[in-house]
């Protein structure tokens, strides 16, 4: 909402500097988003130039003798400009003056041995504008020696409102007074409008076929008008706000719906036809509208037709087809109600956003909309003459107030200040409120321009804002006893700590967009209908991502275009199942490319890093799982992860035979091509929220630690397998062997070679033994190894290598 | 008896000098001569095996000096009082003369090995993992921001970012149609069989609602998250993440909001005192709205600071929870009350840490994230301090 001071202050009476109204405009909830204010182009007045001679030491120099104008003699000034030249008339600046284009204040000079008393100015050196190919050069019946801001028009600043949504009242000018008088700045100029008397009925009638979308009508006939340009005041009003003038009937609309939030529109009653309906539109209608573009309308949109067909989109935009122009004699006003939800609907359909919109679909005043008709009549008769017929309302019921019961301890009760209940009263009153009744509990009657109050809290509000937010006091928030046993959550502690743990390990935590391309989706098991947008921002921003892999892949690869090959990144975040509140899981997931390992990457002279590969992935899964509090020792891990992994190198972590708790791998090549990434690559995906809830237990005291006071002996051993043998299955047979004096297995050596024969491989183990109650014996051992070696025998059918 | 100066040598013992082996006669001018001789193969000894060779060939089972002393048996007590002393000291000065030899022999071997040992240690090593890693902006600020709010006694909480139409704009009080409701860009996914259309949660404020439903007051809950809207450039991103706060009870205040608001500045912005504006404003699910402006100095290039200059910056809005979510939320307006408020986490992100460019925040760029992320040990708390 823009507007000017000048235009402010036709309705509000105030001494106020400019400085003082933005402030308040602020305070008072009317956000002051920007103000131009062109009072430093004060000094600035229009010279004329007499004569222009060459200069004798310059050769694009001239010297000019400038009359400044109100009796004083003639001025020398040298200049620059090309096209400075005698007769010229333009703005001109005296010594002392501020020039803010070149940021100088002047003084008196030479300019190469000739003095200069002032400058020609250039729009750029008064920033007007850009240009500077020369000085201003303006009409011949510019009046030399007046102020040049004020002949151009910019001595009025403009004010530009960021209005919430909620403030139809002050879609306007007066409405955007009547709050600053409340404030306290000022005085609301009374200025009833007055009706106009017409000669007879107004002879077009209209029908309203659709009184839900429409809640009053009212038209009047001007005959006899004369449609020329709008006078300079009211053109330049609208130019101030960045309108373009049409022509008076048009403007006068412009103008009514700025000044008071009442958007009108002119038909050239001539090229109507018949009588005007108010109706849907019929499916698929067509109307030629006042912006050149045809639209097709739909059945829940609402039109104003005639017997030709639609002549207006209804509360957004005329048609073109009965539309003034300079020909037009007779006009029909109309000034209607129109409903705020349809003219919203139809508008972002059709993709119209117009001033008659914006105050429509927020809810213009309705009982405004007799006297808009009246000040629209006025303004015709005023500047177009012709001869009003009377005016035709139809369909409209009357307002009837709103009525809020409104407490007057609410201020306190909500905003915690003392605000007398008298002051609140008299708050409420200059807004146009009217309280009724006494005591601590009074009826409040909200006025017809204040569609947004609707209870209590609302009347709070509108006493706060005027009686100053800064008036508020903090104070501290009460203790808070029991008002919540802990502050995260054991997923929130495991997604934190998760983060953290992957980081030590070398990775940087990556955020990526929660959706991807469908192809990147339907690699990774996603690309259902349920998670795709219907109105993605870019069609590689489609679907929710099914994983994290296919955008942390592509980050990896966007790193190593641009030439770092060896990076490591993980993410914690949500993945996407389906649409449902509990189908998001939080899943940790990482990548590693190029030679990213744990311990560095590239080159080095301690040894260089090799490619990353399976089981580096498989450590970060791990190591996130253990930071999440998974059971490490109880894991399971199983070949082969899903069909996105290489199928040789991945794997899948289960706990029990249903909780997979994560994935990790190498990847298919089909999936990096379908990423368009190269490897090496490695990757896991740990479902944090799929690691169970730690079991309450009623101590945190740790169980007692168990030191052996017998020294720990390790023994290795060889066994020749089947190559399809599993370490892990040896692994947990050789641990099986004696669950109580095998502490643990460790392989150290895998060995494949032709002297083991055919399909066959070794695996080496080193057994942790630990004695507990005595010192084992040469027979102990012998025993204990028989008993491993038989095991192992029995579950892998491997036999120890001779 | 041998004679004294009979000297004898041991075969395949030759090259060795203290293989002589002398005559057992213990004269003076003999054992004097056994002495020099033994302490100049001491001193000839270069390594640990020459010197148990002179050891063995002076004080072992035959050694020359062990020979001299058996001839102490043979002597009358007489001489056995002048020679025995003579002897002994000599055996001692032998023994004690082998274990300096063979001390500074260790040292010599130790200074060699040593110094063969030594290597360049200006070669780098490989910078610690710990070190290398990094924790994202986002994340680290969302853990500065349960830190301040925990201590004020507040849960995090969160919710979907997929969401209904029901929790994202109804129960918080955005009309059918409301212009603010278009103000939101919202992403919509497509209906489904019974022409519901979920969509992805504008703001982090359905999470309100979703703990009303569970949750009787004092509710005290701060709900960082995911939110997305339909912009893009240098400020908007169609993703980017809010943290939102509710408190419901039956007294909480506009005057509580502004100080647990002024409170979670300061710790924010680590500064002692910070100036805040606060302006009316609107939002559908509170009444009153407010604004709150931050004052900062913005003027020096490319950084801010809080707590001192004339510039305002907005920084988050806030407001008394609207009645009609609370009644959403299946709470009684007359009986409880409370407010709320959110911010951008991105934005004031990078308010504090000066990242340029919001876009740059999901590009994953290593040298973004090494330059603005933070070290995985960096751990944001109150006791530890904030930031790093």
């Amino acid at each position: 909402m823009k507007f000017t001071l000048s235009w402010l202050k036709d309705h509000l009476e105030t001494d106020a500097p400019l400085s003082e109204i933005v402030e308040r405009l602020t305070s008072i909830g009317l956000e002051v988003e920007h103000v131009d204010d062109k009072s430093s182009l004060k000094p600035f007045v229009i010279a004329k130039v007499l004569t222009a001679v060459q200069h004798p030491d310059a050769d694009r120099l001239r010297v000019l003798t400038v009359d400044t104008g109100n009796g004083k003699p003639p001025v020398q000034v040298v200049c620059g400009a090309p096209n400075a030249r005698a007769g010229l008339i333009g703005a001109f600046a005296a010594p002392g003056a501020y020039v803010p284009g070149i940021d100088v204040t002047l003084t008196v000079g030479k300019i190469r041995g000739v003095e200069s008393h002032g400058m020609m100015c250039s729009e750029r050196e008064l920033q007007l504008s850009d240009e500077h190919n020369g000085i201003i050069d303006l009409p011949e019946d510019a009046p030399v020696g007046t102020s040049f801001a004020a002949y151009a028009h910019l001595d009025d600043p403009l004010i530009e409102i960021n209005l919430t949504p909620n403030r139809p009242d002050a879609t306007s000018v007066y409405g955007i007074a009547r709050d600053l008088a409340a404030s306290g700045l000022g005085t609301l100029k009374s200025d009833p409008i007055e009706a106009i008397a017409g000669k007879g009925e107004t002879p077009v009638k209209v029908t309203i076929e659709a009184p839900e979308l429409c809640l009053g009508f009212a038209l009047r006939l001007v005959r006899g008008v004369k449609n020329g340009p709008s006078p300079k005041w009211l053109q330049q009003r609208l130019i101030a706000i960045g309108l373009r003038p049409i022509s008076a009937l048009v403007d006068i609309t412009n103008y009514v719906t700025f000044d008071r939030g009442r958007p009108l529109h002119v038909f050239d009653a001539r090229k109507v036809a018949g009588n005007l309906v108010v109706r849907h539109a019929r499916d698929g209608e067509k109307v030629l509208a006042l912006d050149g573009r045809e639209y097709t309308l739909t059945p829940d949109m609402c039109v104003i037709a005639d017997d030709n067909g639609v002549e207006s989109i209804a509360g957004i935009m005329g048609g073109e087809h009965s539309g003034c122009d300079e020909h037009t004699s007779d006009v029909l006003i109309e000034s209607a109600l129109w409903d705020p939800i349809t003219t919203a609907r139809t508008g972002r359909t059709l993709s119209i956003i117009t001033d008659a919109r914006y105050r429509f679909e927020r809810g213009v005043d309705p009982e405004f909309m007799v006297p808009g008709i009246e000040l629209a009549t006025k303004l015709v008769l005023d500047l177009c003459g012709g001869t009003p017929a009377q005016t035709e309302v139809v369909g409209y019921a009357g307002h009837t107030p709103k009525m809020v019961r409104f407490p007057l301890a609410e201020v306190k009760r909500l905003t915690g200040i003392e605000v007398p209940g008298a002051t609140s009263l008299d708050i409420l009153s200059r807004l146009g409120f009217k309280p009724e009744g006494s005591g601590d509990v009074v009826n409040v009657a909200v006025p017809s321009w204040r569609p947004d109050v609707d209870g209590k809290a609302d009347l709070v509000e509108e006493v706060m804002r005027i009686h100053g937010v800064d008036n508020i006091v903090s104070q501290p928030l009460g203790a808070h006893d029991a008002v919540n046993g802990r502050i995260l959550t054991t997923l929130q502690i495991r997604t934190r700590t998760a983060k953290r743990a992957l980081g030590v390990r070398g990775m940087m935590e990556a955020v990526t967009w929660s959706f991807i391309p469908a192809k990147h989706a339907e690699l990774f098991g996603g690309g259902q209908t349920a998670l795709k947008l219907a109105n993605p921002i870019a069609a590689d921003m489609s679907d929710m991502r099914p994983s994290l892999l296919p955008g942390l892949i592509a980050a990896a690869q966007r790193n190593a275009d641009r030439g770092i090959g060896d990076v490591a990144l993980f993410e914690v975040s949500g993945t996407y199942e389906g649409d449902g509140a509990d189908q998001q899981r939080r899943v940790a997931a990482g990548v590693r490319r190029g030679t990213a390992k744990l311990e560095g990457s590239g080159r080095n002279w301690a040894g260089n890093s090799g490619p990353v590969g399976v089981f580096d992935a498989k450590a970060d899964a791990i190591a996130a799982l253990e930071a999440c509090g998974a059971p490490v020792d109880r894991l399971q891990i199983e070949p082969r992860g899903p069909a996105w992994y290489h199928p040789g190198r991945s794997g899948t972590i289960k706990l029990g035979p249903k909780t997979v708790l994560g994935t990790f791998g190498e990847f298919h090549p089909k999936t990096l091509e379908g990423l368009d990434a190269s490897g090496p690559l490695c990757g896991f995906e740990v479902f944090v929220d799929a690691v169970p809830e730690p079991k309450a237990k009623p101590t945190k005291t740790k169980p007692k630690l168990e030191l052996s006071a017998f020294q720990g002996v390790k023994r290795d051993f060889a066994f020749v397998v089947d190559k399809s043998v599993e370490a892990g299955t040896l692994v947990r047979a050789a641990l099986a062997a004696d669950k109580k004096l095998i502490s643990g297995v460790s392989v150290f050596d895998i060995f494949e070679g032709a002297s083991l024969g055919e399909g066959k491989k070794s695996i080496a183990i080193e057994v942790s033994i630990q004695p507990l109650e005595r010192t084992l014996t040469d027979e102990d051992f012998e025993a204990l190894a028989r008993r491993v070696v038989e095991n192992v025998g029995k579950q892998t059918g491997g036999v120890l290598r001779g | 008896m041998p004679d004294v100066t009979e000297l004898v040598t041991r075969p395949g013992m030759a090259r060795c000098p203290t293989e002589r082996v002398f005559a057992v006669n213990a004269n003076a001018g003999n054992l004097e001569a056994l002495e020099a001789s033994l302490l100049a193969d001491i001193a000839s000894a270069a390594d640990e095996a020459s010197i148990e060779a002179v050891r063995l060939a002076a004080l072992g089972k035959k050694g020359s000096i062990s020979e001299v002393l058996k001839t102490l048996g043979a002597m009358s007590a007489e001489e056995r009082q002048v020679k025995g002393p003579a002897i002994n000291g000599l055996k001692n000065r032998i023994t004690e003369a082998l274990a300096a030899r063979k001390a500074e022999l260790k040292d010599v071997a130790i200074t060699a090995r040593l110094a063969a040992e030594k290597v360049d240690v200006t070669l780098p090593v490989r910078q610690s993992p710990a070190e290398r890693g990094r924790i994202h902006p986002i994340s680290q600020v969302i853990d500065e921001i349960a830190a301040i709010f925990g201590d004020l006694g507040f849960a995090i909480a969160e919710g979907p970012d997929i969401e209904s139409d029901h929790y994202n704009f109804t129960a918080l009080n955005f009309p059918e149609g409301h212009p603010a409701r278009e103000m939101h860009d919202t992403f919509f996914f497509q209906p489904d069989d019974k022409g519901e259309r979920k969509l992805l949660r504008t703001h982090t404020s359905p999470v309100q609602i979703r703990t009303m439903e569970k949750q009787k007051p004092p509710i005290r809950i701060v709900i960082p998250g995911k939110t997305y809207r339909q912009d893009s450039d240098a400020t908007h991103s169609p993703m980017f993440h809010q943290v939102e706060g509710l408190v419901i009870d039956k007294s909480a205040n506009v005057a509580n909001m502004k100080w647990v608001l002024e409170e979670f500045c300061k710790a924010f912005f680590e500064v002692p005192s910070v100036k805040m504006r606060f302006r009316p404003s609107f939002f559908p699910f509170t009444e009153p709205s407010l604004e709150v402006d931050i004052q900062c100095d913005r003027s020096r290039p490319g950084e801010v600071r809080f707590g001192e200059g004339s510039d305002w910056m907005e920084i988050l809005g806030c407001g008394m929870v609207h009645p009609n979510v609370l009644r959403h939320g299946g709470l009684d307006p007359d009986e409880y009350q409370g407010f709320a408020w959110g911010m951008g986490i991105d934005r004031i992100a990078m308010l504090k840490y000066g990242m340029p460019d919001l876009r740059a925040f999901f590009d994953a760029d290593v040298r973004w994230l090494s330059h603005y992320g933070f070290r995985p040990l960096d751990m944001p708390t109150l006791f530890g301090g904030l930031s790093p």
